[in-house]
């Protein structure tokens, strides 16, 4: 019989519609690591001193670390003197509006579908464009300004904000978190701050789109989130990559900070290039995101769907500090071809009835491997705290793989935390209901798998929502026949 | 002839559920097939269909064509429907984006333009009038704790919006209450046309009310063993499938036999 599960051996790969990559004047650092390159990066940047402190603390650090290798993803060992470490486009002169923005650039990003002027003129979504580590056009300033959100490139915030940038930053991911945390504490380039001071909703959703460019530059960016009382936002973060030879190293940091009352929402759509059929390029994604429920009553949200990256190694979570806090993770993750991906969240609860929830679905196709790691941990302190986590595998194709590990550490005895999984493989019933009703059995895949994700989707602002279906439907494309 | 059946064989492994199957239906007819449990009737639906789980010899023409050597998408597209006995869940996908991405998958095959939302949904609010369903139910996902009345009338839903020239239904009558079955009937007999044809699988006379048959057939250990008029259905109501004779009775034995 010739069903899906039998047929589909060989995930063929869709040809990765970002694989160009820009010739853009790029002042590079030259490949290695060691104090000086640091403050070489530091100088570049112009920091203050306590910056680069922090930076040296954290290489010093991390030079007397070994490599983690307990996560359940395979690959070949990393050269962290071949990696180069500051690779920025050339600095214009500042520039008096986005049509100054070099044309090269522009076209990038035309070709990545986002058109700054566009999203300038029609969409109301702020964008902050970072092309390999500085950020080179930010727009909708003026407007976020007027409410007092900030919103700019880290090394921006650095300069003009360096009083909120210091108290938070680590606050959330120490620099000796773990160790690819502790190399981006030492060596992070750029990446975006926001600060939503207290009582204010974010007039519109904040985006970025992270992109790596220069060949053989392990990206290293630092988000900081702050949401001071009572202040409310949505943040995206898009991601694409050129196609590479090289397995590309990226570990970023993403820290959120939600004050009493406050409200994050962050919302990744992420689709790096993967690597080929065999398997042979693709970015390394080795990512430490966590957000603080600091204050009483407030509440962050982790979306992200995972379509990318030769190996995904990351577990956004948030620690539920003050009381009635409430932390929640949705997550999509499809691998395919020879991608691996083990993901997942932690829930840390301190606060009284602090509640999280969880939700993961995890597609594996070809070869594809998917694994699910999660903790829950209530701390004494965590009276009537509350867990509900459902892991849903769906498997297409006899070699792809699904695992589950949840880590469950209950030290209060009010606490209550469930755990509901399920593995399924796409049923044929279902397939041949679709194409008896004349839908392609290509299309009634990325159709069921779609429904299969639509609980995750539903929690994406509508523009990702759309852009997430075509992105797994993109993916999946060739794995049946 | 709109369905020429010739000798059709259809097995799984070992188990050869069809055993030459003969059935000629023409366009504006209804046939109406009965048979015990196991005789073979959604297996020959299935097979009708498309379903590749079984090995088949024997021929089907549909409209002169060679119908087994399509996939069962463009049997849908040349208009082949089936109405399944136990239509199935799809978690998460919306029935209303399951209807117009079906619709307009056949529209494209078939070489009309596709519908946009707003012609779509003018099309599928009056076909949800014809069969009496509730719009609430276009935004739930397809099937999914339907019971088991509301997937049959969603089965004939999704009929009356794709047109198909050959509907077979199978068993779209069971677990109908007497006011579903009128509905439903009503939403065959609106499709019924000089240019489209029905085959009814059913259990029980009563459909047949409703839904006039030009013929029926019994089906037996997988062979058609008796046709005829609508007066068959009448007999077969009042006598059972004892009284067709040895031929159904050690039918049915083999038939159960072969069961694994
Ligand atoms: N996938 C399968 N594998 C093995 N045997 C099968 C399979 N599908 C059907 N059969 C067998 O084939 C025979 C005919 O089944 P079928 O579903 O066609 O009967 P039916 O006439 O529709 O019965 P009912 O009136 O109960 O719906 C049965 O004995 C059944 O067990
Ligand atoms: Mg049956």
């Amino acid at each position: 019989m010739t069903g899906v599960s039998d047929d589909v051996r060989e995930f063929v790969s869709q040809q990765y519609q970002y694989g160009f990559s820009t010739d853009l004047d790029t002042d590079v650092v030259p490949k290695g690591l060691n104090e000086d390159v640091i403050r070489l990066i530091s100088a570049k940047k112009h920091e203050p001193d306590w910056l680069l402190e922090w930076r040296l603390r954290a290489y010093r650090y991390w030079i007397t670390l070994e490599e983690p290798h307990w996560q359940n993803v395979h690959y070949g060992p990393i050269d962290y003197q071949d990696i180069i470490y500051y690779a920025a486009p050339k600095p214009k002169p500042e520039l008096a509006s986005l049509d100054e923005v070099d044309p090269e650039l522009r076209t990038m990003f035309d070709k990545l579908g986002i058109s700054l002027a566009e999203q300038e003129r029609l969409s109301g979504v702020a964008v902050d464009a970072i092309v390999d580590s500085v950020s080179v056009a930010t727009t909708f300033k003026q407007k976020l300004a007027d409410v007092g959100v900030i919103f700019c490139s880290f090394s921006e915030a650095v300069q003009n904000h360096p009083e909120l940038v210091r108290p938070y930053l680590g606050s959330v991911v120490p620099y000796r978190d773990n160790y690819f945390a502790t190399l981006n504490s030492a060596v992070f380039t750029d990446g975006s701050f926001c600060f939503i001071p207290k009582g204010v909703h974010c007039p519109m959703e904040l985006s970025t789109y992270f992109r790596i460019n220069a060949a053989d530059t392990g990206q290293f960016e630092r988000t900081l989130i702050v949401a001071e009382e009572g202040a409310d936002v949505s943040y995206l973060e898009g991601c694409t990559a050129p196609m590479r030879d090289n397995n590309q190293l990226h570990a970023a940091v993403v820290e959120l900070v939600a004050l009493e009352g406050a409200r994050i929402k962050y919302s990744t759509v992420q689709n790096w290039y993967p690597g080929d059929a065999e398997g042979r390029g693709g970015i390394y994604n080795f990512v430490t995101k966590r957000g603080k429920c600091a204050g009483a009553n407030s509440r962050i949200s982790w979306t992200q769907v995972e379509t990318g990256s030769a190996i995904t190694w990351k577990y956004p979570g948030v620690i539920l500090q003050g009381d009635n806090s409430v932390g929640e993770f949705y997550s999509v993750a499809l691998t395919a071809n020879h991608q691996q991906a083990d993901t997942g969240t932690k829930m840390i609860h301190i606060g009284k009835n602090t509640h999280s929830t969880i939700v993961s679905k995890a597609i594996s196709a070809g070869h594809g491997q998917n694994t699910y790691r999660g903790l829950v941990k209530t701390l004494r302190s965590a009276e009537g705290a509350r867990n509900h986590t459902r892991c849903d595998s769906l498997l297409l194709g006899s070699d792809s793989g699904a695992h589950t590990f949840p880590y469950i550490e209950v030290k209060h005895p009010s606490a209550q935390v469930e755990h509901e999984a399920s593995t399924s493989k796409i049923s044929e019933d279902q397939l041949f209901y679709c194409r008896q009703r004349g839908i392609s059995e290509e299309d009634a895949v990325s159709m069921i798998v779609n429904g299969f994700c639509r609980e995750v989707f539903k929690e994406l602002p509508m523009e990702f929502a759309v852009e997430a279906q075509r992105l797994l439907s993109v993916s999946l494309e060739g794995s049946v026949g | 002839m709109m369905l020429q059946i010739e000798n059709l064989h259809a097995q799984i492994g070992e188990n050869e559920i069809l055993r030459g199957v003969n059935l000629e239906v023409a366009a504006g007819e209804v046939h109406a097939i009965m048979g015990p449990n196991g005789s073979g009737k959604s297996t020959l639906a299935n097979v009708l269909a498309g379903h590749e789980a079984y090995d088949i010899t024997g021929t089907v023409l549909f409209e002169g064509e060679d119908l087994l050597a399509l996939s069962p998408e463009d049997r849908a597209a040349a208009g082949v429907f089936l109405a399944f006995q136990h239509p199935v869940e799809i978690p998460g996908v919306g029935n209303l984006y399951f209807l117009r991405t079906a619709l307009n998958s056949v529209r494209r095959q078939r070489g009309l333009g596709e519908l946009d939302v707003m012609g779509f949904l003018a099309l599928a609010r009056e076909r949800m009038k014809l069969v009496e369903m509730d719009e609430s139910f276009m935004s739930r996902s397809v099937n999914e704790d339907f019971s088991g009345g509301e997937k049959k009338r969603n089965e004939i839903l999704q009929m009356t919006v794709l047109e198909p020239k050959l509907a077979i239904l199978d068993e779209t009558d069971s677990g109908l209450d007497i006011d579903a079955l009128r509905i439903v009937a009503g939403g065959v007999n609106a499709l019924r046309g000089p240019d489209r044809a029905l085959v009814v699988i059913t259990h029980h006379q009563r459909l047949l009310d409703y839904i006039v048959p030009d013929q029926v057939h019994v089906m037996a250990g997988g062979r058609i063993v008796r046709s005829g008029d609508k007066h068959l259905a009448l007999e077969l109501e009042a006598h059972g499938y004892a009284d067709l004779g040895q031929e159904v009775a050690s039918d049915r034995s083999a038939s159960v036999g072969a069961t694994p």
